[in-house]
């Protein structure tokens, strides 16, 4: 009787995680597919779902018209470069709120957390005149600093969390051998907490990656990102879904097979401390 | 790797790349701000014309209508200088002209003959008399109807319909069975989209947003007439969910066979007749409707390149302008690609063009143009210049938040009087918060 209920669970959760998992996959499923038809079969009421000519016009067209590789290097840069300033300002950070808390702590904690409650757009203003002072509008360097910032909380929230998980009593102990501040961040913390580094890193270059507020109003020709490439795509006017549809293809396509091959670490990063 | 060196390369990499971003382009090249159209992407494809002419590079940055008007206004009014050309409508150029955001195009050359743009389109374009933009094409609206189900009908269409005679043609065509709706109008909300539809329709029932005082009229019966007649028809014989559809939702319709007719922008005549539709060989054009009242229901737009003012490559992009918009570049494309892909309804030698004359919408794009008039739309007078807006900066959000409530009655979440009574007092309280009263 309870093997019997204990089956039937398992089929139920089973069941209802495929289903879920295939309703988020569905709109990633529909854009693929999408890129392969003609424009006229991309609006054709039924929908088409593997009954028609695939093509391949639709990503010749895009290639010819757009610059990818450039959009590409532009994503990369951005998204690694944001990734990385933040995690290296964000270490110290965390460390000093996991391990030498003050009575503030939570509060500065939570009040980082609520800017990003802000609406982007609120700040564009200030943002722009800043860029425009500093010269910094359609630079990489301009939005790596922008996205660091945005994505700042988010890093030293996830690194407060998994420095929480590591007993301080091992610094206590490397502080007794001698060891300078920097060697027991350098030597003793981060290797302790690099699976949360790792997914914080990976989460983050995937924040960063498909940011497209600031990336699309603070650039121009040069510093564009993918987000731009797929924006360059959309029309009110003109039925191009199976162009568009191509473009984003392309420009997920990095990050959803970055996505794959590091889900186990991202998975274990999401889930560190989640269970005592 | 030892962990100390992986965070150094980490810092200089995020260093480095911070830091080698930061150079500029390059003297001889311009950036232009465009949309994603058809016309627009189809001048790219030309630019290395121009480029081997002149030895001027262009960088093109495409960007979706409504992400490009925020992109350029937020550009403009910081100065930002990220554009030396910018691809601005009907509705930015009397704004930002007036304001002294772009530079006034006063000095085009002879050969350019700047005399040859429609008046419609230079009128619009301008502000105090000054040319501040150029058309690339412009366009009105017109309506679009199946000659096979018209005929199916019993019914003919005049070059010059009625709404009244749109109504019963629509109701005559209606199969449910089949899934054709008589007729395919937009109703999302929108200044652009529905919001842009409505105006331009209420138009020729005498409605206006404004009374020359800058208060709101939708209090009048004019509006109560025009949203109960668009809505009554739609609901008896529009598509379902109209309330959401738009330009794009209604082109499908169309192409698909399942609108009877279609009233929207005279752009999507090459659209309907071209590969993509598949009733292109069954498809005819007439005017906008209108009431017997004087005016039409038909609106103006341009997309036109303009300079902003403080750019650093101003005479280059001047020359950009001359070269995109001549009468040159519009033979360039029909030798290319054939008279019906040439941008249309900007210059009025291509209206005397015999080749042009034999492309099928040609006439009937020429005649809506030109019977429409930015600065007299209504049939009682109004302050404002626009036919299917009014030409102030603080239009575009009003009519956003109109346009919501009238596309919530479309949908019966409210009534068309509710709607009306929530468009009169928004656009009184944004009215009077911005000074105008």
């Amino acid at each position: 009787m309870a093997r019997a209920t204990t089956t039937n669970r398992k089929i139920i959760t089973t069941a209802a995680a495929w289903t879920i998992a295939l309703i988020i996959f569905f709109p990633i499923y529909w854009t693929i597919l999408t890129s392969f038809k003609t424009e006229a079969q991309a609006i054709n009421d039924p929908p088409l779902f593997f009954n028609f000519d695939w093509t391949l016009e639709n990503y010749a067209v895009v290639q010819e018209r757009s610059d990818y590789m450039k959009f590409l290097w532009n994503s990369v840069i951005v998204a690694g470069g944001s990734t990385l300033l933040g995690i290296l300002i964000a270490i110290p950070a965390a460390w000093s709120m996991a391990f030498v808390p003050s009575r503030r702590t939570k509060d500065i904690l939570l009040w980082m957390l609520s800017t990003k409650m802000l609406p982007a757009v609120g700040v564009l203003y200030p943002i722009s005149l800043i860029f425009v002072e500093f010269n910094l509008l359609d630079t990489r360097g301009g939005l790596i600093v922008v996205l660091m910032l945005i994505n700042l909380p988010i890093i030293v929230w996830m690194l407060y969390t998994y420095f929480k998980e590591i007993p301080g009593e091992i610094l206590e102990a490397a502080r007794m051998d001698g060891a300078t501040l920097k060697e027991e961040l350098l030597y003793v913390l981060t290797p302790m907490a690099i699976p949360g580094i790792a997914s914080t890193l990976l989460l983050n270059f995937i924040l960063a990656w498909n940011e497209a507020f600031w990336t699309l109003n603070l650039t121009a020709a040069n510093a564009a990102p993918l987000t731009a490439f797929i924006a360059s795509y959309s029309s009110p006017e003109g039925l191009f879904f199976a162009k568009l549809s191509a473009a984003s293809t392309m420009a997920i396509a990095p990050i959803l097979i970055l996505g794959w091959f590091s889900q186990k670490q991202l998975v274990r990063g999401l889930t560190f401390g989640a269970v005592k | 790797m030892s962990l100390r060196r992986t965070l150094y390369t980490a810092t200089a990499l995020s260093l480095l790349t911070a830091g080698g971003a930061f150079a500029d382009g390059h003297s001889k090249t311009i950036t232009i701000a465009t949309v994603n159209n058809g016309d627009m992407i189809r001048m790219q494809g030309y630019t290395d014309n121009f480029t081997e002419a002149t030895g001027i590079n262009v960088e093109w940055v495409t960007l979706e209508e409504n992400v490009l008007r925020q992109r350029v206004t937020t550009d403009i009014t910081t100065k930002g200088g990220a554009f030396d050309i910018m691809t601005i409508g009907m509705y930015e150029t009397p704004i930002w002209g007036a304001n002294g955001w772009l530079v006034a195009l006063d000095d085009l050359s002879a050969e350019y003959d700047a005399a040859d743009i429609l008046p419609a389109m230079s009128g619009g374009l301008s502000h105090d008399g000054t040319l501040y933009a150029a058309p690339f094409y412009g366009e009105s609206s017109m309506v679009m109807y199946r000659t096979d189900l018209m005929e199916k009908a019993g019914m003919e269409m005049p070059d010059a319909p009625t709404w009244e005679f749109i109504r019963d043609a629509a109701a005559a065509m209606t199969d449910r069975d089949n899934d054709i709706n008589g007729i395919c109008l937009r109703g999302k909300a929108g200044w652009g989209e529905g919001g842009a539809f409505i105006t331009a329709m209420s138009n020729s029932f005498g409605a206006r947003w404004f009374d020359m005082d800058w208060n709101a009229q939708f209090d009048t019966e004019a509006w109560a007439n025009t949203l109960n007649f668009y809505k009554g028809m739609m609901d008896a014989s529009g598509p379902a969910g109209y309330a959401t559809n738009g330009f794009n939702e209604n082109l499908s319709l169309f192409n698909q066979g399942k609108c009877g007719m279609w009233i929207d922008a005279t752009v999507a005549a090459s659209f309907v007749t071209g590969k993509d539709s598949t009733v292109a060989d069954s498809v005819s054009f007439a005017l906008a409707p209108d009431n017997g009242l004087g005016k039409r229901s038909n609106w103006l737009w341009a997309w036109a390149l303009a300079v902003p003012a403080g750019t650093q490559k101003e005479a280059e992009a001047k020359q950009f302008i001359e070269w995109a918009t001549s009468k040159d570049y519009i033979e360039l494309v029909a030798a290319n690609e054939g008279w019906a892909n040439v941008p249309p309804g900007a210059r009025t030698s291509l209206y005397e063009n015999p080749e042009y004359k034999k492309v099928p919408f040609a006439q009937m794009t020429l005649d809506s143009i030109l019977s429409a008039n930015p600065n007299d739309s209504t049939v009682e007078p109004s302050p404002y210049v626009g036919v299917q807006f009014a030409a102030i900066p603080e239009f575009a959000g009003i009519a956003t938040e109109v346009s919501q409530e009238f596309s919530a009655a479309y949908a019966g979440q409210q009534t068309v009087a509710e709607a009306l009574e929530k468009a009169q007092a928004i656009t009184n309280d944004a009215m009077e918060a911005a000074g105008y009263k």
